[in-house]
């Protein structure tokens, strides 16, 4: 009886699963497949044997990745360009939201809504051309009107690591802040207007009703943002790290992250070995994040959770 | 919002204006380079007005405009297939999610959510759509790899499909005797245009924004460049568009300063003069598709 039912039930999904078909292919193609395909870390990649006949090599990939500091270099990277990412990057965000709701004109608020999501909307193309605007040696803005301003010498930008952290943090949070703002303002308009009446009443003055009120109120969003972005620190804006330091290679030990080490091991360098294995641990320790990070949002608030 | 504290308000107002205006001052930078006499931005640099007015940027990149209209015209279409089959993909993917009487439904949930878990990477992913797909120097490479379908989008449309059309309006065009597809296409579709103009709205930024797919898959057919990779190739190599083109103009008159800066604003100008009428659509995108559908 119980049998029959799952037949009917399967032949009246039919129709259905053809509606499916392509998406599934898709998956297969651009997500199943390349899964499968991380266990070319552990093979001597021979673009001549082919994919599948290259010779498996155990963990001499990871051997060779791991020879030598550079490998060290990436990982510290990524992963202190990301907490650093986060813990400002949310700090801005809180902040903008803060002042955003306490806009007393509706047009404005609305109209600067708009204009701080600008850089967000722009291709990390166009940001690097902006960058270089600012940083360009003998013609960038920086150069030439900021800094004889405040009387320091020109500096050589694009071959000078130190700068690096400082460059790319501010162009993440120029990139970012209306973001993550119009994400925490969205929680703030929810918030009922009676609360901070009720403050009011009670004497509560502004620094009060930010910490009593508002911050409480953001403190769902706040920590699964932070968690779903803690979740992701094996990965970074690939543009931001390749395009807007411009590709100089001088700059590498400040600005060389998991994925352009991949993307130039593969492409540039053709050293597929090093390349696989790195992208392998990425793939692998993002996994485990991902899963970590949920399992502890969805204690924290169950409706935040991707799972 | 109270905050009842003038000072405060007008503080607050005025650090909202600093942030307009520190998203706004990079463009100006841009444009103003872009309109400046070459001689002069070699004395003084990029600078937020033109100290000398000159458009020999622009009359320069319109005698190289077949190049630039080409990329426009290739970024365009890449855009419009991209999105059209990232919609069609995303909602032929929903409908059939959000029927509870799916048979294997859990299984087919799992298989795409599955792969906002994991995923395989760069290396991988490029090896196979290279090696077993070929699809380098193909116009398919602009479009198929990364962007054709997002679980995201799939499982925000489903639940708001789920949330917004209920199940006896389903079940009676059942009995009436419509089929699966024109369910979609009469009942599911017309009730689901706002997130259906969401996602398109979301694959179309991300389709004319993509520099990644022309770096990674063409390196012989540059013809099949959108304007963004024809961008970052002048960023590389100022000259880039003249090998690009037939018409005959002599690499001493260019001017190589404020070239870079007029293309930029060649590429900016359509974003930025479509954005307001598409904002409405852009920030519900964000807050509706960031943390969960």
């Amino acid at each position: 009886m119980r049998k029959k039912s799952a037949v009917r039930r399967f032949r009246r999904s039919i129709p259905l699963y053809l509606m499916l078909l392509p998406g599934i292919i898709y998956l297969i193609v651009n997500n199943y497949m390349p899964m499968a395909g991380l266990a070319l870390a552990f093979k001597k990649v021979n673009y001549a044997l082919g994919l599948f006949q290259s010779p498996w090599v155990g963990f001499d990939n990871f051997v060779y990745l791991f020879r030598g500091n550079e490998a060290v270099i990436f990982f510290r990277n990524t992963i202190l360009y990301n907490l650093t990412f986060i813990l400002l990057g949310n700090f801005a965000g809180v902040l903008t939201a803060i002042a955003l709701d306490a806009v007393r004109s509706k047009f404005f608020q609305r109209t600067s809504q708009v204009v701080i999501l600008i850089p967000f909307l722009l291709s990390t193309v166009i940001v690097s051309y902006i960058a270089f605007a600012f940083l360009s040696g003998n013609n960038g803005f920086m150069n030439n009107t900021v800094l004889p301003l405040l009387g320091i010498e020109p500096i050589s930008w694009y071959n000078n690591p130190k700068y690096w952290p400082y460059i790319l943090t501010i162009v993440y949070l120029w990139m970012n802040f209306g973001y993550s703002s119009i994400l925490y303002y969205s929680t703030l308009i929810g918030v009922d207007k009676a609360y901070y009446e009720a403050a009011v009443v009670d004497g509560a003055g502004i620094g009060k009703q930010i910490t009593a009120i508002t911050l409480p109120a953001l403190k769902p969003t706040i920590i699964t943002l932070v968690l779903l972005a803690v979740g992701r620190v094996c990965y970074s804006d690939f543009g931001l790290f390749y395009q807007v330091p411009m590709n100089s290679g001088m700059l590498y030990s400040t600005t060389q992250t998991i994925d352009t080490f991949v993307y130039r091991g593969l492409l540039q360098l053709n050293d597929i070995g090093r390349s696989t294995a790195a992208g392998f641990m990425q793939s692998v320790l993002g996994f485990i994040l991902v899963l970590l990070a949920n399992i502890i949002v969805r204690k924290l608030d169950k409706d935040s959770a991707l799972f | 919002m109270i905050y009842k504290n003038k000072i405060f308000r007008t503080a607050m107002t005025v650090f909202v204006i600093i942030l307009c205006l520190l998203s706004l001052m990079p463009f100006v930078l841009l444009l103003s380079g872009s309109l400046t006499d070459e001689a002069t931005l070699a004395l003084y640099g990029y600078d937020l007005y033109p100290r000398k007015f000159s458009m020999d940027a622009y009359s320069y990149l319109w005698n190289l405009r077949a190049p630039i209209i080409r990329a426009y015209f290739m970024s365009f279409a890449i855009t419009v297939f991209g999105t059209g089959a990232n919609v069609v993909m995303t909602t032929l993917f929903a409908y059939p999610l959000s029927r509870k009487d799916l048979y294997g439904r859990q299984v087919i949930s799992f298989f795409l959510f599955f792969t906002m878990l994991f995923n395989g990477g760069f290396v991988p992913t490029y090896l196979i759509y290279t090696r077993i797909f070929n699809i380098s120097d193909t116009f398919a490479a602009m479009v198929v790899p990364y962007l054709m379908m997002n679980a995201f989008f799939v499982i925000m449309m489903r639940t708001y499909i789920m949330s917004n059309i209920p199940d006896e309006v389903i079940e009676a065009a059942r009995i009436d005797g419509s089929s699966e597809l024109r369910i979609l296409t009469r009942i599911v579709m017309p009730m689901s245009r706002p997130i259906m103009a969401t996602v398109a709205l979301m694959a179309a930024i991300a389709y004319w924004n993509n520099w990644t797919n022309g770096v990674y898959f063409l390196s012989v057919r540059t013809e099949l460049y959108g304007i963004q990779n024809v961008l970052n190739s002048v960023m590389a190599n100022v000259t880039f568009l003249q090998s690009h083109s037939n018409a005959m103009v002599s690499t001493r008159q260019m001017p190589n300063v404020s070239i870079r800066m007029a293309l930029a604003m060649i590429a900016v100008i359509p974003i930025l003069a479509a954005y307001p009428f598409f904002q409405k659509y852009f920030v519900k995108g964000i807050t509706v598709g960031s943390v969960k559908g």
